[in-house]
């Protein structure tokens, strides 16, 4: 469920004022800005943006971008923007890092069929690229093979099973792990084109056979080996989505070396799906609020900004 | 069927003017079952009207459709009756695929391609290749609904060896369809691909992962400026260096970049005198398809690389419900 409050009566011209007001003169009313826009969904916020242009002849995002600075800029940039536009910037961001492809995992594994589709067309307006050739052209070898065919899919979404496919190929991928080939074709095939309902029979399929789960199947030696790793993270996110962004969270709200990237984007992401369950998760698993945890790590507008998303009420 | 019209004169030198009729019945008969299509209306008119007599004396002389049977009865031979029927169910394969929206008609050409023996990877690359970025994501989501499966599961599961990488990725693509090109890149592509074909021998190009990559990522304004980039890196054109390699490289380059030479050779194969069944059924698949797209440049190329109007190639070589309806599709607007 989601964590954010937006009112069901609000009006754009209003708020496109208020925004307007919040950046006149010298300095920005930042609590203004979190005020409107982290209480808006994005049908809503598309309409501020909107209004914002035809009453002031200028983009709103621009005037975010030079209003605001750091982590609270960046996570206020990748709040307005549509999910499908926001997802484009996050694969392309994480492209210029290759310790920021499981951010590619996450979207193609994440998102559904017609979700992922809308990112590769905000892909491709934003940056006259479609996401799989740039996605191409910065990888090579297995991890392309897997990245490239996990952003291509265009999965089948309904709810048929079928047992003794799931079962063959829960043994293909057990004959992988053995032999320790995960990269071969077949892996990469079953990850890249089954759909998810599929998958996840095989998935428990394995389990069933095995005794163990697939992802805990495919810890140990290589350790440091990249495509296993997002290989993992592609099995987790169409497995078990939640654990993994409470994984994710819980490693990057730290002492020393807080990720605020990583908080942002799974805040961002999922405050209007299921950051709720992931709040519950997070408690249950950690025995401290999520609220409480990133207060603790994070200051300022950014941490007033992340707990109105997290569902906090002025 | 061509074949018989060598019977007839041999026939005609050893039966004489009374059977002139007969022969006249036959070699209609022959010429309405000739080709692509069924003449309908001149089988009505020659085979409807004839008595058992007749009927009886035709089936002794169309010795390449019926065989003298050791029971004394002259036998239709089976081969001859589902080629046959294959001619007379050519118009309504081609009227129900017309009928169809374009997004079911990729997806079910896809399916039967995979499924149906033999497999016909041209088919696919066809498809993948020449539509547009939002008609191939429509015939896959017109998949969806008819196969409960997605269309680079079955391709993945179908296809094997090389070829299921190229062709996976192929049906998965969304290209780019804006104008912008890297020159830069495009240069160094065309040095990569060359590179790949010259060691051809020892490694299969379709084999490369680079070759891969540029072909089933790249937008196809930018393919086309690798290609210009090619001859210059390597002195020849690349459809002269592709002449020897895989056949399917090459279909897939042509299918990028020169859609309407494609189509122009794969219908001539179809209308040719020795084409099987699997390639003639490549004329009801260009035309129907191309019918809204790009027919026109497709006739134009035709001509230009064959020297005949398109059009009366079929009216020449196709019969009866079937050649209307082409030619309808052909010359409408």
């Amino acid at each position: 469920m989601a964590t954010i409050f937006a009112p069901a009566n609000h009006v754009p011209g209003e708020d496109a004022e208020s925004l307007y007001k919040a950046f006149k003169g010298w300095g920005t009313n930042e609590k203004a800005v979190i005020s409107v826009l982290a209480h808006r969904n994005a049908t809503q916020r598309k309409q501020i943006r909107q209004a914002y242009w035809d009453l002031y002849q200028e983009d709103l995002v621009k005037r975010l971008e030079s209003e605001l600075k750091g982590d609270f800029e960046r996570a206020v940039y990748r709040w307005i923007l549509e999910p499908q536009d926001r997802d484009a910037v996050l694969a392309n961001v994480a492209l210029k890092k290759s310790s920021d492809y499981h951010v590619i995992v996450e979207i193609a594994c994440v998102r559904s069929a017609e979700e992922l589709l809308a990112v590769r067309r905000a892909y491709q307006a934003r940056y006259k690229h479609s996401l799989e050739e740039d996605v191409a052209a910065h990888t090579t070898g297995d991890v392309r093979k897997l990245l490239v065919g996990l952003v291509t899919t265009f999965r089948y979404e309904g709810a048929e099973i079928n047992t003794r496919l799931a079962k063959s190929e829960a043994n293909i991928l057990q004959d992988a792990i053995k032999d320790k080939k995960f990269s071969n074709d077949e892996v990469i095939r079953i990850l890249t084109t089954r759909s998810k309902t599929q998958l996840m029979a095989t998935f428990n399929g394995f389990k069933d056979d095995q005794g163990t789960s697939i992802t805990k199947a495919l810890l140990g030696e290589p350790a440091d080996n990249e495509f296993k790793r997002l290989l993992r993270i592609a099995i987790r996110c169409i497995n078990e989505p939640l654990k993994y962004y409470e994984k994710i969270l819980r490693n990057a709200i730290r002492k020393f070396g807080t990720d605020e990237d990583a908080i942002t984007r799974v805040i961002v992401t999922r405050a209007e799906k299921d950051l709720l369950d992931i709040k519950e998760l997070y408690y249950k698993r950690n025995s401290v609020p999520l609220d409480q945890a990133v207060a603790k790590e994070t200051s300022g507008d950014y941490k007033a900004f992340l707990l109105a998303l997290l569902g906090k009420q002025d | 069927m061509r074949e018989s019209q060598h019977h007839i004169f041999l026939l005609a030198a050893k039966h004489k003017k009374e059977d002139m009729a007969h022969l006249q019945e036959l070699e209609a008969l022959t010429k309405a079952l000739s080709g692509l299509g069924i003449d309908e209306k001149s089988l009505i008119s020659i085979l409807g009207k004839s008595d058992p007599a007749r009927r009886t004396t035709f089936r002794q002389r169309s010795t390449h459709f019926f065989i003298e049977d050791e029971r004394s009865f002259e036998r239709w031979d089976d081969h001859r009756i589902n080629l046959l029927r294959l001619e007379f169910v050519r118009f309504e394969n081609a009227l129900v695929l017309w009928a169809m929206h374009p997004w079911e008609r990729d997806a079910r050409l896809v399916h039967e391609a995979l499924t149906l023996v033999p497999q016909s990877y041209r088919v696919i690359l066809e498809i993948a290749c020449t539509r547009s970025s939002e008609e191939l994501l429509g015939a896959r989501k017109a998949y969806h609904s008819l196969y409960d499966h997605s269309i680079e599961e079955d391709v993945a599961i179908h296809v094997t060896g090389s070829e299921r990488k190229l062709l996976v990725a192929l049906v998965s693509a969304y290209r780019y369809e804006g104008p912008k090109v890297s020159e830069d890149a495009a240069k160094s592509e065309a040095k990569l691909i060359a590179k790949a074909i010259k060691n051809g021998d020892k490694k299969n190009p379709i084999d490369d992962d680079e070759v891969i990559r540029i072909l089933t990522t790249r937008s196809k304004p930018h393919l086309k400026a690798i290609y210009k980039h090619y001859k210059e890196v390597s002195g020849k054109n690349i459809n002269e260096d592709i002449e020897a390699a895989d056949f399917i490289l090459k279909e897939t380059a042509e299918c990028l970049c020169n859609p309407h030479a494609y189509f122009s050779k794969v219908v001539d194969e179809a209308i040719r005198n020795d084409a099987d069944h699997n390639t003639k059924k490549a004329l009801t698949r260009v035309i129907v398809t191309r019918a809204d797209v790009d027919l026109k440049e497709i006739k134009e190329e035709y001509n230009s690389l064959y020297g005949v109007p398109l059009t009366q190639k079929i009216d020449d070589n196709a019969n009866g419900n079937y050649k209307d309806l082409l030619l309808a599709l052909m010359t409408r607007d």
